[in-house]
């Protein structure tokens, strides 16, 4: 049972692996140009595995910002990960020890979230594991081969990888809404929302790890005060997720 | 200005984000029965990721174009069949095709 949930882990993490490959050779590149060395931004990344946050870390790094400031950077940009590992405490396999708590908290990317708690009626570390095991070496690799050989993947090639990981999630939220219409509302008022602030001008532009708390937030806590889910048919909603 | 080794930035970076990731998970054992927690919970996952594919999804590629195909064809294939690697492929290649076209 195990092994299987391992291996559903791994097939289902292949576009996940395909996205971090090309996004992590840009991060890469950027490593190159802050002045790491190709053993340095994998280190980064194997301990990091955090887009947003490594990249803004390359420009602290390169600037000689003080250690406080880095900390308080990468506090700001991945606080979304907080939400995500509250959401994934409910969804996880209450039997799970707290020693695979720990394992498992290492791998709380957007990416591995979204597929994890989307993915079975009861969640098992083993499964997120498997994620874990492609996706991570993926986003390393990435990293590592960026930085060395800049010019070794194609432009085109890589934009085109980046989008496996966008149309992955939209595999993952567009089929409940076929059985949930409230969610079909939801996405669309969120996607919306964040073309809005994405778009408008000047100070309301908030950065992209902001935007996301922000909204996910609010959208949400709205959602669960208009449309709760009923305790009864708690099961029922997890079929649907 | 200070130049700290650059592991030592790493090593902050990491140990910051880590804790983010394991508190609640480590924290929160039990069921929340909380129905409003609940539903929220419950709604995260959706909202945080339709906010993060749009309209970021759109500057993947080199002009708007490209993107918003792909954008829409996986939205079709994830309604018509959900299976994941197929949508995800799918949008790639939609995108990689329409992108090299374009720029003949």
């Amino acid at each position: 049972m195990n092994k299987k949930s391992y291996f559903k882990g791994i097939r289902d993490g292949i576009p996940i692996a395909l996205g971090y490959i090309a996004v992590a050779f840009t991060l890469g590149i950027a490593a190159k140009n802050a002045g790491l060395t190709a053993l340095q931004s994998t280190v980064m990344s194997i301990t990091n595995i955090t887009s947003a946050g490594e990249f803004a870390a390359l420009g602290l790094i390169a600037s000689g910002a003080t250690l406080l400031e880095m900390a308080a950077t990468q506090l700001i940009i991945n606080l979304r990960y907080c939400i995500m590992s509250c959401a994934l405490s409910q969804r996880l396999d209450p039997k799970a020890s707290f020693w695979h708590r720990l394992l498992i908290a290492f791998g709380i990317t957007d990416e591995i979230f979204g597929l994890s708690i989307c993915a079975e009626q009861n969640l098992t570390p083993f499964y997120i594991y498997g994620v874990m095991s492609i996706a991570i070496p993926g986003w390393a690799l990435g990293t590592c081969l960026g930085t060395l050989s800049g010019n070794l993947l194609p432009a085109g090639l890589l934009r085109a990888m980046s989008i496996a990981i966008y149309g992955m999630f939209i595999a993952i939220i567009v089929p409940p809404c076929k059985k949930n219409r409230i969610l079909a509302v939801l996405i669309t008022v969120s996607m919306a929302a964040s073309a809005g602030f994405t778009f408008l001008p000047g100070p309301a532009r908030l950065s992209p790890g902001f935007r996301i708390i922000i909204l996910t937030v609010v959208i949400s806590g709205i959602a669960a005060v208009l449309f709760p889910i009923k305790e009864n048919s708690g099961e029922e909603n997890h079929d649907v997720l | 200005m200070t130049y700290y080794n650059t592991y030592l930035y790493i090593l902050v970076m990491a140990a910051v984000t880590y804790l983010i990731r394991v508190l609640p998970l480590t924290l929160i054992r039990r069921e929340i029965k909380n129905t409003t927690i609940r539903s929220f919970l419950y709604y995260v996952p959706y909202v945080t990721l339709a906010v993060m594919t749009f309209p970021a999804i759109l500057s993947a590629t080199a002009t708007i174009w490209p993107a918003l195909a792909a954008f829409l064809l996986a939205i079709i294939l994830a309604w018509r069949d959900g299976n994941l690697f197929k949508v995800a492929i799918g949008a790639c290649l939609a995108a990689f095709i329409l992108e090299f076209f374009i720029s003949l």
